[in-house]
């Protein structure tokens, strides 16, 4: 598979004069192929969001480099990048440019000069691509939350990018919303070949990854296939993430004396589980 | 209060006036403000009133509902009309009452500056009301375009328009959220003197312009990511037509200002 994204040795501070404070970032390197899914996780301050903002140019490290499609970025190249990845941030309402759902899922089109016929059928397969072409002149404050983060997908994905970021996009939403957001984002990837890089600290997204990397501190703790990584139970806890609801249940089964196999991803895998448990003993 | 207010409101349909171009609109209302003041007697102050009537047969929109809308302007009406009527003091002396005396030229002058000032705001409130705010922010943002080249902002100008018109709704529903979180503070904005009502009002607005600052810059960092570099080499998704209904207005009016020129005395 061909590396489609990569860190080398990024070293990020917001603040470079003060040497004592720790830096934002420290030493990270991985790489991302294309048609992956990589989801980032950590605890709060971890520096999961600065990565995001290193990805596209709207910070550079200080040192180390960042390669996206096998080229440095830097300010040359910058506006080419950014034209190939897609980014949806948390706040559904402070990313909504435009008048419309439609407006909005053109301007990323307006601002690379497509032509106008152009411009239509891309934003009416974008918008049909997360089911939201229903809604073509919906204003955002008539949308939920949910659709509202769907049109931010549309609208990232105009321009047709090959990578897709999703900057804890779905943290701000009802259970219902992220809901939608996942199953949209999962069925564009079997229609599409499309890279995903989701930035959560919801680990119920992240097990839908190919790989997890966990952060700690502005530094890489460990990186894996989600069932290496939530094998390691308590450890995560330590490190001020939530385990996986399917996890915890079985966790807590097993404190009272229900001991299941330990390596259940999903709530389906836990009942079958528990209803057969019974059979073993 | 705010439901009847007509002002700034956009009623969406399928008339006629709806269906013309922003920008024939646009040139038309402002030609028109320039056209009223040619009017100077009863005949051509009829004509204006017909031709407004016209118009609004034409918006479909309920004429009930337009002078609903604007009553909070009849205060202002009156109150020129009675400023006219008290302070014009020529013509024959038609009332006298005590110190009160109206002449007729104040009473006609008073009727005429009526007259004038209720069709121009019908005539502005129908452009509101037929076309959507970021139409005429469209409109505004191509009929300025020529002045370009005199270093205006234009493009600038018309984005900071729709993305304030986008938020008003979003900043209105966040205003209400700090306002009941206030509330149930303890804070008090509707009852008290009114020094105490203004004092209250303090920390409503600060969450709010901190929210809004946050959402500018949220924003800022979308609008980035999405390739904004300005307007220079920018192509429109919305696009406007121009048609025979636009040219036909521009055209009545011309012809509606010059009977106004052969009628007016």
């Amino acid at each position: 598979m061909n590396e489609i994204l990569s860190f080398h040795n990024v070293i990020y501070t917001y603040s470079p004069e003060e040497t004592e404070i720790r830096k934002a970032l420290e030493d990270i390197s991985f790489s991302v192929s294309d048609g992956e899914w990589i989801a980032i996780v950590g605890h709060n301050g971890s520096g999961k969001s600065t990565m995001a903002k290193l990805m596209n140019g709207l910070l550079f490290p200080q040192s180390g480099e960042v390669r996206v499609f096998g080229e440095t970025l830097n300010a040359d190249n910058l506006w080419d990048i950014r034209s190939q990845m897609g980014m949806v941030f948390q706040n559904p309402d402070n990313q909504f440019v435009g008048a419309t759902v439609q407006d909005d899922v053109a301007f990323a089109l307006e601002n690379n000069g497509v032509s106008f016929k152009d411009m239509v059928v891309r934003v009416h397969e974008s918008l049909t691509q997360v089911k939201m072409e229903k809604h073509l002149n919906s204003e955002p404050h008539h949308l939920s939350g949910g659709q509202k983060q769907r049109v931010a997908i549309a609208a990232a994905l105009a321009l047709k990018p090959k990578i897709l970021i999703l900057d804890e996009a779905t943290s701000m939403l009802d259970p219902q919303g992220r809901e939608e957001v996942l199953t949209t984002v999962q069925r564009l990837r079997k229609e599409t070949n499309l890279t995903v890089l989701s930035i959560t600290h919801d680990l119920e997204e992240a097990l839908l990854a190919d790989r997890i990397l966990v952060l700690n501190n502005g530094r890489k703790y460990t990186e894996g296939t989600p069932d290496e990584i939530f094998s390691r139970g308590e450890e995560l806890v330590e490190l001020g993430l939530d385990l996986p609801f399917a996890l915890r249940m079985s966790k807590i089964l097993g404190d009272n004396g229900i001991i299941l196999k330990q390596d259940h991803m999903s709530e389906r895998d836990l009942v079958n589980d528990i209803w057969i448990s019974n059979f073993k003993k | 209060m705010m439901e009847k207010m007509i002002f700034g409101r956009y009623i969406p349909g399928d008339s006629f006036i709806h269906k013309l171009d922003p920008r024939s609109k646009l040139i038309f209302v402002f030609l028109f403000i320039g056209i009223i003041f040619l009017a100077n007697n009863i005949i051509s102050y009829a004509l204006l009133v017909v031709f407004t009537l016209i118009t609004i047969f034409f918006s479909k929109i309920r004429l009930y509902f337009l002078i609903n809308g604007l009553k909070p302007i009849i205060f202002l009406v009156i109150f020129t009309f009675l400023l006219h009527i008290f302070f014009t003091k020529e013509g024959d002396l038609l009332l006298k009452w005590q110190f009160i005396e109206v002449y007729e030229e104040g009473l006609k002058q008073g009727i005429f500056i009526s007259v004038r000032f209720l069709v121009l705001v019908m005539i502005t409130s129908i452009l509101t009301l037929t076309t959507s705010p970021i139409s005429i922010t469209d409109g505004m943002e191509t009929l300025l375009n020529p002045f370009k080249r005199f270093k205006l902002p234009v493009h600038e100008l018309a984005l900071m328009m729709s993305i304030s018109l986008r938020f008003i709704p979003t900043l209105m529903d966040e205003t209400d959220k700090i306002l009941k979180a206030q509330m149930a503070r303890g804070s008090d904005i509707s009852s008290g003197p009114v020094r105490e009502r203004i004092k209250a009002v303090v920390p409503l607005l600060i969450p709010l312009f901190v929210s809004a600052f946050k959402r500018a810059e949220d924003l800022a960092v979308a609008m980035e990511v999405r390739g904004y570099r300005g307007g220079e080499g920018r192509t429109r998704y919305r696009q406007l037509k121009w048609d025979w209904r636009d040219s036909t207005i521009i055209l009545v009016l011309i012809i509606i200002a010059i009977i106004l020129l052969w009628l007016r005395s």
